[in-house]
């Protein structure tokens, strides 16, 4: 009997045959006469901070992430915070503030349900997109960590930030979960009018530490 | 509870023939102005977001290139990424159609012993009626885009790839909302407004508890690469990020012409898709996930890979490159016939200029002839398309080839040859510019000559609607040209 794979294959044969036998697929033959970068030789970190910015996202710029992170928390007040193992401690303001959660043991969807908010790190972020984009390294946790809570503030160190969108694929791992992040979530759904916040966390934060604190202990 | 809102298959079943349904859906005033509103903002977003790109043209070049290659070799592709996702933990099926796919889907579900399911949004689950076979089987399945959820509440169809709600102004949805929401679970609130802030908060909780509770969520997929395994799902609401994240079973739904060799051809999808789209640099969120992670998202993932039809469209050298569609919905919002006749009218899943050109591929010309004749050639399409897809060349061919189906495929018939002809005109080059004159001039000169009252039924009706808006005089391009300059 022949399965439907062996079916869909041969229909694919037999629909290419104006495709030379000997011809293979060459990637190097792909014109890719498109920019790799479109930051325009900007400064990349300010380009970022102001296109993260664009979304309505919240983004601070700081030399010193627990002055930064703390007044972030002042603002909000979220009654809990998640952090996640591997979070940089010397990032973390003085005890006070809201209610630290660890995920560990794994907290219950009903926690995480229940949890005000999150602090993460990212792995890479993309300067012209104003994109965050997390893949489940130390400092972030597993996925729903970043999805549940409504309000994230996630820290970036301006080194892990990349120009445009090539550069950032290529720093990532596709083996790892990504989440590309831009904004909080939206609709714009009704009436094409843009309403932030269905699903996913309500409101964004971003704190970018600059190159003079000296770089935390972790991987790029 | 009614579950069943459409009706399975890539043609609705029941559905007028376009111009039918087209002439309806002009008479309805409302609809026009929800549409022609909603499509000049996403118009005039897009617009200045790819005007953003200075290299916009060879970002489109280059995406038109990598699925015309891949298109070519799509075994070797597909083959490599069925290696790719079993090596990572995931399992590959392949569907030959529609048929197939719901029982491989229904079959997975059942192993799990659950019988609800969230959703996010898929074309290929629509275009196969998985929720209606899901239904037969006992299985409930939720929409959860604010618009499918919309539309699902309201046992409405979709009419736009983007915002399938587009045809539904606020204070309708609130109604929707206040009605139905109840019957599937946690009802809207009390005094809930029409305030869309309000509607997408009554959206935020009535899901969340499906979130939270179910064990098993079907996805489309934007993209998968060969090389790495890696699939994409690009989205704004995050309730994407939900279905990959929390249930224990993914079981993902796509075209085999999805594929593509490789991880780092993202680059330019990525750039092109949320510009396309929604008009934005980048959508608020993109999930990629490379089979199963421990401790992270979904224990097992399923990819069932979907032919129906789509190797057949392979088999058309000029139908081919239909195939890249990235369903960004670009075209819609720039088509004149889909601003002033909406989604529904094309009796299909896929909606305005690509669902006229993709839909009577995937079903056969014969099922769905009307659809190539519901466009003005006008080339706009073409324009904003980010893969290049040549539509108005799709739709001469494929009238060619409904006239044929039309006389059994005899005789070729004047029209036919009028056709041909034209196919042949768009084949040589500067085709572009000539085939919008020829397709302006085109269409006066056949009304005038009569020629499409000559043809079948449907045909005959629509060309009564056909005359009523005057084929633009400038073409889409000259007048783009003209008005704005500075977007080449
Ligand atoms: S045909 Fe082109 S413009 Fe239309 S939805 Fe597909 S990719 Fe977008």
């Amino acid at each position: 009997m022949t399965t439907s794979r062996e079916t869909i294959l041969a229909r694919i044969g037999s629909a290419l045959t104006d495709v030379p036998k000997t011809e293979r697929y060459d990637a190097a033959a792909i014109s890719r006469d498109y920019r790799a970068s479109h930051a325009g030789g900007h400064d990349v970190t300010a380009l970022f901070a102001e296109r993260a910015a664009d979304y309505r996202a919240t983004v601070t710029r700081t030399v010193h992430a627990p002055t930064a992170i703390a007044a972030a928390l002042a603002e909000r007040v979220p009654a809990s915070l998640i952090i996640p193992d591997g979070f940089p401690a010397q990032w973390l303001p003085d005890e006070g503030g809201p209610r630290r959660l660890a995920d560990r043991p794994p907290l219950s969807v009903r926690e995480l349900d229940a949890a005000a908010g999150v602090l993460t790190t990212c792995a890479v972020a993309i300067a012209v997109t104003g994109t965050l984009v997390l893949d489940a390294g130390p400092g972030q946790g597993r996925r729903a960590l970043s999805l549940l809570p409504d309000y994230h503030l996630c820290v970036v160190r301006a080194a892990q930030i990349a120009e445009d969108v090539p550069e950032a694929l290529r720093r990532l791992n596709p083996r790892r979960p990504l989440t590309f992040i831009s904004g909080p979530s939206a609709t714009s759904d009704i009436e094409l009018e843009r309403v932030e916040g269905v699903h996913g966390p309500r409101t964004l934060d971003i704190v970018i530490v600059e190159p003079t604190t000296p770089a935390p202990g972790e991987a790029a | 509870m009614s579950g069943t809102h459409t009706s399975g298959g890539v043609v609705w079943l029941g559905s007028p023939a376009f111009p039918e349904a087209a002439r309806s859906a002009v008479a309805d005033t409302r609809l026009r102005t929800n549409l022609r509103k909603a499509t000049g903002t996403i118009r005039d977003k897009r617009v200045a977001a790819a005007a953003e790109l200075d290299d916009w043209e060879e970002l489109r070049t280059a995406a038109a290139a990598i699925k015309r290659a891949t298109l070519r070799h799509l075994d070797h592709h597909l083959l490599r990424l069925e290696e790719s996702v079993t090596a990572v933990g995931g399992t590959v099926h392949w569907a030959a159609d529609a048929a197939e796919a719901n029982r491989i889907v229904t079959r997975l579900v059942r192993a799990t012993g659950e019988t609800e399911v969230v959703k996010v949004k898929s074309m290929a689950t629509q275009e196969i009626g998985l929720n209606e076979a899901l239904a037969a089987a006992g299985i409930t399945a939720y929409e959860t885009d604010l618009a499918e959820l919309i539309v699902q509440l309201d046992d409405d169809r979709p009419s736009h790839i983007l915002v399938p709600a587009i045809h539904r102004g606020r204070a309708e949805i609130r109604e929707i909302f206040r009605e139905r929401m109840g019957e599937w679970g946690k009802p809207a609130p009390e005094g809930l407004t029409d305030d869309p802030r309000q509607l997408a908060e009554a959206a935020r909780s009535h899901l969340r508890e499906k979130f939270l509770n179910t064990k098993v969520a079907v996805s489309g997929a934007n993209f998968a690469a060969a090389d790495t395994g890696t699939v994409a799902v690009v989205e704004s609401e995050g309730n994407g990020r939900m279905c990959l994240t929390l249930p224990e079973t993914l079981i993902t739904v796509m075209g085999i012409e999805k594929v593509l060799p490789s991880f780092a051809d993202l680059e330019v999808f990525l750039q092109l898709l949320p510009r396309s789209s929604t008009g934005e640099r980048m959508n608020p969120y993109t999930s990629m996930w490379t089979g199963t992670v421990p401790g992270d998202g979904p224990r097992a993932f399923h990819l069932v890979l979907l032919d129906n039809g789509r190797t057949a469209t392979l088999r058309d050298t000029v139908g081919r490159q239909t195939l890249g569609c990235i369903r960004c919905s670009a075209c819609l919002n720039v088509c004149p016939v889909y601003e002033r006749t909406g989604g529904h009218a094309y009796g299909s899943p896929y909606p305005g200029p690509i669902g006229a050109v993709l839909t009577p591929q995937l079903a056969g010309v014969e099922r769905a002839a009307s659809l190539p004749f519901a466009s003005t050639l006008c080339g706009a399409c073409y324009d904003a398309c980010p893969v290049k897809i040549d539509i108005p060349e799709v739709l001469v061919h494929l009238r060619a080839r409904a006239v044929d189906a039309a006389r059994g495929g005899s005789l070729p018939t004047p029209e036919s040859l009028a056709m041909k002809a034209a196919a042949l005109t768009l084949a040589t080059p500067r085709r572009l510019s000539f085939a919008q004159r020829a397709g302006a001039l085109g269409s006066r000169l056949l009304a005038r000559r009569g020629v499409l009252r000559r043809l079948p039924g449907p045909l005959h009706r629509w060309s009564d609607t056909r005359d009523t808006p005057a084929p633009p005089r400038e073409t889409f391009r000259a007048w783009w040209r003209r008005t704005r300059p500075e977007n080449q």
